[in-house]
């Protein structure tokens, strides 16, 4: 009964929309109909975080809109990867709709075919709003999203930049200017630190995996390219060593004692307690560090851009991004998931609680959007100008992890005194066989 | 062996004329036993042997490789490495709370106030979560912000680095493992310390034996089978310790912690390399047996010694 009368009320719209058609000259049949999948209920694996909260706390409203049920989990990251990637390998994953991480994921996740193609969706547009339109991301979130082919295998969700916290108050008190290139840098950090006071110029990670990150940012300030025209990886080359030699100089000279077990979580630890004057991490650690309940440095923090280095000046990005599982049988509904998800509506959501920056130039640009930013400015401004100078800071290979963990634990070992040019050229005697096995197979 | 012979013996009482042969009726009891068997014990191992034989990964087709994943093991630096550093980290954490254990038992064997109330407290670190006490841990190695350093400073010593250092990362591992686990050794101990006859220490007294030599001469031979009992226990565990480790360091810094296990866990389930991580696993199964095996050798070698010793 309720079916024919849904009908019956679209044939009314229909009518009235075709007489619209002919007053004013617009495809009102183009109307994305979101109450098609009504009834359907779509199962979504998160990875625990702003982005996942950001998608659970208002979800009743896509619900609302279209009728679909969420069930949705977060999970935290490290073990999300790990059942998403077994489930997929299993062909019957128990969801529709997966959040990915794309600098350690993509290529895997294509070369196995296991996320569907949604180009069509995207030229549907009884299935995609007229305001998506793939030209809004951003190059690196195209860059992440496409296949060899061209094809669209997810839409980007949420980009993370890394920049340079700073610590105002201990650069006011040392006089020290905010550094501009990463020699000014070095130097300022040697100024700012106080052993006796157990204050540090510089904290960043130096964990094994995780210091991957922010070591490849020096990496591309020093003019390197991960991958040759083959594939070849490159990065134990001059500038790999330029780059260990700055990283290896600031984690052991000026940073806290410990340094090399740091993650993002115990640098953030040491920079919130007044501890390290500066830190370069990714984008998203706003709210905590202004936090008053968890930080001693709430509005004193200056956000700025990664200084530059001899050859350029980058901001190493990674990003997250939604797809559907291929082997789902609700691909439509969970499109529109995706594409409410990626919304500008749930978008602005996320960039004004600082929970991440959309890849979406019309939500990012936005006045209205900037408007209701509740950081401070500065990090805004460090966002805009971030995204200008945005690079991929991971090779795009399957063996990520693999890369990670070998030359990660290659450049930790530096920090107990071991030469850069020795381990680095070791790491990848080891890597590059992994390398030629996961990609030639 | 015991089957063939019961069922030839059943069958000669069954040759009476009119009674033919039936099958032994009880096949059928042992059929849950065996699919159980088969089921959870030998295919898992089958399988695991079978995985290890291919190039296996996650989302990649599968090909046979014969010992391949083997050929890689002793050119694989980190999995030398790994070996190494189980070898050490389980050395270290079989003899110190073996150590320690022993101590503690004889403290406990004597009688004193509120003894059972304190054997109760000693032991709370056995039944405590493994993982939520390694968090409590990382806290307190923090090098900056934890309290072991504080500790150390007001005694005058320089700060460690703990877990944080490549170099002292091991024994400050192994300071949890022994931490958690003396308690366990303590109650194996005490137990045989209590099953020790008292006519033995008599005499010692009346020969004028002095503590040390009463322990090294009676006690220690008396409860050495108790102890190799502990020390097996704590050897597969140790072998095996992975939680601890984990939850610290993740193997690192570096990878200057990863065990084996650890190594095996980052080959499976972060590089889904399923082949060359079922040939880990097969190799470290076989080092577990040989270890096992080395040591009821041993024990069987002390316990005829200890006879000779006693006869003589």
């Amino acid at each position: 009964m309720s079916h024919h009368l849904i009908s019956r009320r679209q044939m009314l719209a229909g009518t009235a929309a075709a007489g619209a058609v002919g007053l004013t000259g617009f495809p009102a049949y183009a109307e994305v109909n979101w109450k098609k999948y009504a009834g359907t209920t779509l199962e979504v694996i998160l990875a625990k975080g702003p982005r996942g909260d950001n998608l659970q706390k208002y979800i009743k409203e896509f619900t609302e809109l279209t009728g679909i049920q969420v069930e949705s989990e977060q999970i935290p990251e490290q073990q999300q990867r790990q059942k998403a990637v077994i489930e997929l390998a299993s062909g019957k994953p128990s969801f529709d709709v997966i959040h990915l991480s794309y600098h350690v994921q993509k290529r895997q996740f294509e070369k196995a075919g296991w996320l569907a193609d949604i180009s069509g969706y995207m030229k549907d547009p009884t299935l995609t709003a007229p305001d998506l339109v793939e030209s809004d991301f951003s190059a690196a979130g195209l860059e992440y999203a496409k296949n060899d082919k061209g094809q669209m295998l997810s839409l980007p969700w949420s980009v993370d930049y890394f920049i340079l916290y700073y610590n105002k108050e201990l650069f006011q008190k040392k006089g020290v200017a905010v550094p501009k290139t990463l020699d000014e840098m070095v130097t300022a950090a040697e100024k700012l630190t106080d052993t006796k006071a157990g204050i540090y110029g510089f904290v960043g990670r130096g964990l094994r995996n995780a210091n991957m990150t922010l070591w490849t940012n020096f990496y591309l300030d020093y003019g390197g390219e991960f991958l040759d025209d083959k594939g070849n990886i490159l990065t134990d080359g001059p500038e790999a060593i330029a780059a260990t030699k700055l990283y290896q100089a600031l984690l052991t000279k000026v940073a806290p004692p410990g340094v090399a077990g740091f993650n993002w979580m115990e640098s953030m630890a040491s920079f919130t307690q007044g501890r390290s004057a500066m830190w370069i991490d990714g984008v998203g650690w706003a709210p905590p560090l202004e936090d008053p309940a968890a930080s001693r440095v709430v509005g004193k923090v200056g956000y700025t851009v990664v200084p530059a280095g001899p050859k350029g000046q980058y901001s190493a990005t990674y990003g997250d991004g939604i797809g559907i599982a291929a082997a789902s049988k609700n691909k439509e509904a969970a499109y529109l998931l995706c594409q409410w998800v990626v919304s500008k509506k749930q978008g602005a959501r996320l960039l004004q609680a600082g929970g991440g920056v959309p890849f979406r130039n019309s939500i990012l640009n936005d006045p209205e959007v900037q408007q209701g930013v509740k950081m401070p400015k500065e990090w805004l401004q460090s966002v805009i100008d971030s995204a200008k100078i945005s690079k991929l800071g991971l090779p795009v290979v399957i063996p990520v992890a693999e890369f990670r963990d070998i030359v990660g634990a290659a450049i930790t070992s530096t920090l107990s005194g071991a030469d850069p040019a020795t381990e680095l050229k070791k790491a990848h005697e080891q890597f590059r066989p992994i390398l030629e096995r996961s990609e030639k197979a | 062996m015991s089957v063939v012979t019961q069922a030839s013996a059943a069958s000669a009482r069954d040759a009476a004329p009119e009674r033919e042969w039936r099958p032994p009726s009880y096949w059928p009891f042992v059929i849950p036993a065996l699919v159980v068997v088969l089921a959870v014990i030998i295919f898992p191992w089958v399988f695991t042997i079978w995985m290890s034989l291919n190039e296996w990964k996650v989302g990649s087709p599968i090909t046979f490789v014969g010992l391949a994943n083997y050929l890689r093991l002793p050119a694989d630096p980190r999995f030398v490495e790994a070996v190494e550093h189980t070898l050490l980290y389980t050395a270290l954490s079989v003899l110190l709370p073996l150590v320690f254990g022993t101590l503690a038992a004889i403290v406990f064997h004597q009688k004193f106030a509120a003894r059972g109330f304190l054997r109760g407290i000693f032991i709370m670190p056995m039944m405590a979560t493994p993982v939520a006490i390694a968090l409590v841990w990382t806290m307190m190695f923090h090098p900056q912000l934890g309290v072991l350093n504080y500790l150390l400073s007001l005694v005058g010593l320089p700060p460690q680095l703990w877990v944080f250092n490549p170099t002292t990362v091991i024994p400050s591992l192994v300071l949890v493992e022994t931490w958690q686990w003396t308690p366990l050794v303590m109650l194996i101990v005490l137990g045989g310390l209590a099953a020790i006859p008292t006519e033995p220490y008599e005499s010692a007294q009346i020969d004028g034996a002095n503590f040390w030599q009463v322990f090294r001469f009676i006690t220690l031979p008396l409860i050495m089978p108790f102890l190799f009992i502990a020390g097996m226990i704590r050897m597969i565990d140790a072998v095996k310790s992975f939680d601890i480790i984990f939850a610290i360091t993740q193997g690192g810094p570096g990878s200057a912690s990863e065990t084996i296990n650890v190594y095996l866990y980052s080959v499976a389930f972060v590089y889904y390399d399923l082949g060359y991580g079922s040939a880990i696993a097969v190799v470290f199964f076989l080092l577990i047996i040989a270890l096992a095996a080395l040591l009821l050798y041993l024990r069987k070698r002390m316990l005829w010694t200890t006879e000779l010793g006693a006869g003589a």
